[in-house]
């Protein structure tokens, strides 16, 4: 069994780390009813004797002592961290493995780059190597920030190519915020352009979330909830915004239920690693099969279902719902229409109640309103973890590496052409050590080259699939 | 005369682990249709080709277990031990802890040398507890990286360490819509090599005994355990002992020693005329063919169908292609049952469509880098395109 590590920088990242820690909390709970340290649980977190001073005190088996996330909290202002700090959770964050500052980086991605880059590259480097010393066998380090900002943008991103360097075999999965249309940072698409560049030369994967997307499904489910439906009654642990049964009660922020939604694709992304079934899939086997080609690692993610009512029995006309879910636009975590678009690959991961009959009965429906590349026509990666998550029966997160994303990066770009167009705060960048025209203009041309990729992919579409001629042998 | 069996990755160890449940089974049947002193040599044959004596009595399998992660095998060994009639070895087992990410590459060229010899120190200790070898039962998959990259590895030493001894591969065959994408090329540079250093290759696709479950056992929510247990019984009813040819008293010794050796016709020979029974029909051209029988009335059994020349090729008569196995002794409750092995071209079709998509995936060179980075080439590709697009002509030929 191997271990990640997770690194959550800026107000962003942090607040989606926090929830994340609660509800992997709550779900390794539920599953290790007799509080005894095993390989699932130590993926994430590490077992820990407080009365021992120092760094001895790490236990690896037996009963589960004092529980210490395997993270890293980076934020260059105080307030978020130190609320965690003092919330619930306080007790489940070493306090050693944490990076702050006092004044931000003023959403402006060279300060938390450049500036903040080179001033805290040393302690980075000391606070990962340590996580890193503390694992088995560490393969994957999952970072968590928005691209719209300064610090989680900057700063997160100059962390990947630490990482790249520092820690060449393991993976480096990224959750990336993007912003959404009625952003009110003004100088986000700087800060998301410059950012790309770097998610584009250094991250394994990246799952890219936005906002809007989360607050539709928010909206969905509120709707659901009140809408009072025939006497239906919804479980409300298994709400996927919920904190419900949280670990410890947690005032509930305004933002909350939008960062359960991510919590739990992280969790569901890592379920098969984690937990026993009947088809595994490790961290190592996603990007293996869902990035074809290195540049194309940015991962369409939707997570159904959003509620379980609350009757028992399942009928499978359900079940079938939700996979038509996971394929609908209203049920992706980015503004994205997979179904209209070009499939290089899928990956289904359903947890749960939920054998290979159901799988492929599934796939063989809806597969025929599906478009995949010529050279992938059966693109699919599947696997069945046998627990499901908390509050629910089953679960299903489907992947796809798909041109869908497209749109967001044009939009992304045509944002930062309009401020880039009329040099509009550029100065503040500019003023930066190290920060010059070229940096806008390089990462201008790798978005752009990106977007590319996909336009010819995307024209592929419409021709129909040939069969190469084949190789002929003499026999 | 044992048979040692060697289960690889997840695919192979969950088979495995039913497998020998299987066998273990059949063997402590009590209701054998057939004398007592029979269900005894049979038992006894049945325990030294699988099982292994321990002090308190709990027989333990023949068998190596290698994962590159621990999750499944962990499970294995706890199903064995809990049923309380068998179990694995306690030292048997090899496994890693990150497994190989569905790369045949990173099977092959990083795990198997690294544990080259902790494997085959395992498997050394596993035959030295055998009287006589009789060879090798490889259980894997084609689809993922460890049973395919590390089964190919572990099968070529094999090879080379004991020449004299049979290595038959339990291949599963993937699903025809994925179960992983790239097992297309998982696949084919599995086969390729296997060709080289296996001497049979035992295959089962899932899609054939998915449609099993499904039409004729009638099962609604068909899981993998479902599909394991079908194919463990279908290996049960081949290994279980049998007596080869008329008259003969002790079971046979060879277990694995299924004639797979075929001998094209020497030029100059004439070919053999062809008096076909049945025109209408048009079967899957066979180059050899093995019936074996379990139950009652297995002696008045009427096998003429399977004599046939329509059968097979041109250049084989019947006589040289066809053999039966038979014992009195029921297998698993069925009163008769009847298993055909088959050397034949029924694996032209599934074969043809894998390296077709293999070949168009391979133009676009997608996924290429992944196994470049492990030290497979795109000259390694090409070999293996040649080598299964030879195996495909040649079996087409067979029908001329």
């Amino acid at each position: 069994m191997t271990q990640s590590v997770v690194i959550q920088v800026g107000q962003c990242g942090n607040q989606i780390g926090c929830c994340f820690w609660d509800l992997a909390l709550r779900e390794h709970a539920a599953v290790n009813q007799k509080a005894i340290y095993d390989e699932a649980i130590s993926s994430f977190f590490r077992n820990v004797d407080t009365r021992v001073v120092g760094d001895g005190g790490s236990i690896s088996k037996g009963k589960i002592r004092s529980l210490k996330a395997r993270a890293v909290l980076i934020d260059m202002e105080e307030g978020v961290v130190n609320e965690i700090l003092q919330g619930p959770l306080r007790d489940v964050f070493d306090s050693k493995q944490l990076i702050t500052d006092i004044s931000g980086s003023g959403n402006n991605w060279a300060v938390g780059h450049k500036v903040f880059g080179s001033l805290y590259q040393e302690q980075i480097l000391e606070k990962l190597r340590k996580s890193a010393e503390h694992c088995d066998c560490l393969q994957c380090f999952f970072v968590i920030h928005s691209m719209g900002g300064g610090t989680g943008s900057g700063l997160g991103t100059f962390l990947l190519k630490v990482l790249e360097d520092e820690f060449p075999e393991v993976y480096r999965f990224v959750t990336s915020v993007y912003p959404s249309g009625e952003d009110d940072v003004i100088t986000s698409p700087y800060n998301s352009m410059l950012a790309m560049k770097e998610l584009n030369e250094h991250a394994d994967c990246v799952l890219p979330i936005d906002n809007q997307s989360l607050f539709d499904i928010i909206s969905k489910i509120d709707l659901m909830v009140n809408s009072g439906k025939l006497g239906t009654a919804i479980k409300p642990k298994s709400l996927v915004t919920s904190s419900a049964g949280a670990f410890k009660k947690r005032q509930e922020k305004p933002f909350d239920a939008m960062n359960n939604i991510v919590a739990n694709l992280l969790l569901n992304l890592t379920s098969s690693a984690r937990f026993e079934g009947s088809l595994n899939m490790d961290l190592n086997e996603i990007s293996m099969n869902l990035v074809p080609f290195p540049q194309l690692h940015y991962l369409v993610s939707s997570l159904t279902p959003l509620y379980t009512l609350a009757d028992v029995n399942i009928p499978s006309r359900r079940l079938d719902q939700m996979f038509s879910d996971a394929f609908s636009k209203d049920h992706q975590l980015i503004q994205a229409d997979p179904k209209h678009s070009l499939y290089l690959a899928c990956a289904l991961m359903v947890r749960g109640n939920v054998q290979i009959s159901d799988l492929r009965r599934n796939i063989e429906r809806l597969k025929p309103s599906l478009r995949f590349v010529s050279w992938n026509q059966e693109g699919w990666k599947t696997s069945l973890c046998s627990v499901p998550p908390v509050g629910h029966s089953h679960s299903l997160l489907a992947l796809a590496n798909n041109t869908c994303v497209k749109p967001t990066f044009i939009e992304l770009r045509e944002r930062f052409t309009r401020l880039y167009k009329k040099r509009a705060h550029l100065h503040h960048y500019l003023q930066i050590e190290g920060m010059e025209e070229s940096c806008f203009t390089e990462a201008m041309s790798s978005l752009s080259a990106l977007i590319q990729e996909y336009n010819q992919l995307d024209a592929t579409k419409s021709m129909p699939a040939e069969d190469l001629p084949r190789l002929r042998v003499a026999v | 005369m044992s048979i040692v069996t060697v289960q690889l990755g997840q695919c192979g160890n969950q088979i495995g682990f039913e497998v020998f449940d299987a066998l273990f089974s059949d063997s402590h049947c009590p209701q054998g249709l057939c004398s007592k002193r029979e269900n005894e040599a049979y038992q006894a044959s049945c325990k030294e080709r699988f099982f292994s004596e321990e002090e308190n009595g709990v027989p333990i399998a023949r068998a190596v277990l290698v994962d590159m992660e621990p999750k499944v095998i962990n499970q294995t060994l706890s199903k064995a031990a809990h049923s309380g009639r068998w179990k694995y070895g306690q030292h048997s087992c090899f496994c890693q802890k990150q497994g190989s990410g569905n790369n045949w590459a990173y099977g092959y060229s990083v795990h198997g040398p690294r544990h080259e010899e902790s494997i085959m120190n395992l498997i050394q200790k596993e035959v030295e507890k055998c009287d006589s070898l009789n060879g090798f039962l490889i259980i894997m998959s084609m689809a993922g990286g460890t049973g395919s990259g590390l089964g190919a590895f572990v099968t070529q030493n094999l090879q080379d360490r004991y020449s004299n001894s049979l290595k038959m591969n339990q291949i599963i065959w993937p699903y025809g819509t994925g179960e992983v994408i790239v097992q297309n090329y998982n696949s084919i540079l599995t086969l390729s090599h296997l060709y080289r250093s296996s001497d049979a290759l035992l295959i089962h696709e899932n899609d054939a005994v998915h449609k099993i479950c499904a039409k004729l056992m009638n099962i609604k929510q068909i899981s993998f355990r479902d599909i394991n247990q079908v194919l463990a019984h279908q290996l049960g009813s081949v290994f279980q002992p049998t007596y080869s040819g008329e008259g003969s008293f002790h079971y046979r010794r060879n277990p694995l020693g299924i004639d797979w050796q075929v001998r094209p016709p020497l030029s100059g020979l004439p070919m053999l005329g062809k008096m076909s029974l049945n025109k209408e029909f048009h079967f899957n051209t066979s180059i050899a063919n093995l019936v074996i029988l379990r139950g009652k009335d297995v002696h008045s059994a009427e096998l003429g169908a399977f004599k046939d020349p329509a059968l097979y090729t041109s250049w084989l008569e019947p006589v040289h292609a066809f053999s039966v196995w038979k014992t009195q002794r029921a297998f698993s409750k069925y009163e008769k049952s009847a298993a055909l092995v088959s050397n034949s071209q029924f694996l032209v079709k599934p074969l043809d469509m894998i390296v077709g998509k293999a070949w168009n995936m391979f133009a676009s060179k997608a996924y290429i880098h992944q196994y470049t980075k492990f030290g497979i080439e795109e000259e390694d590709f090409l070999d293996s395109f040649t080598l299964l697009e030879q195996v495909i002509a040649s079996y087409c030929n067979l029908g001329f």
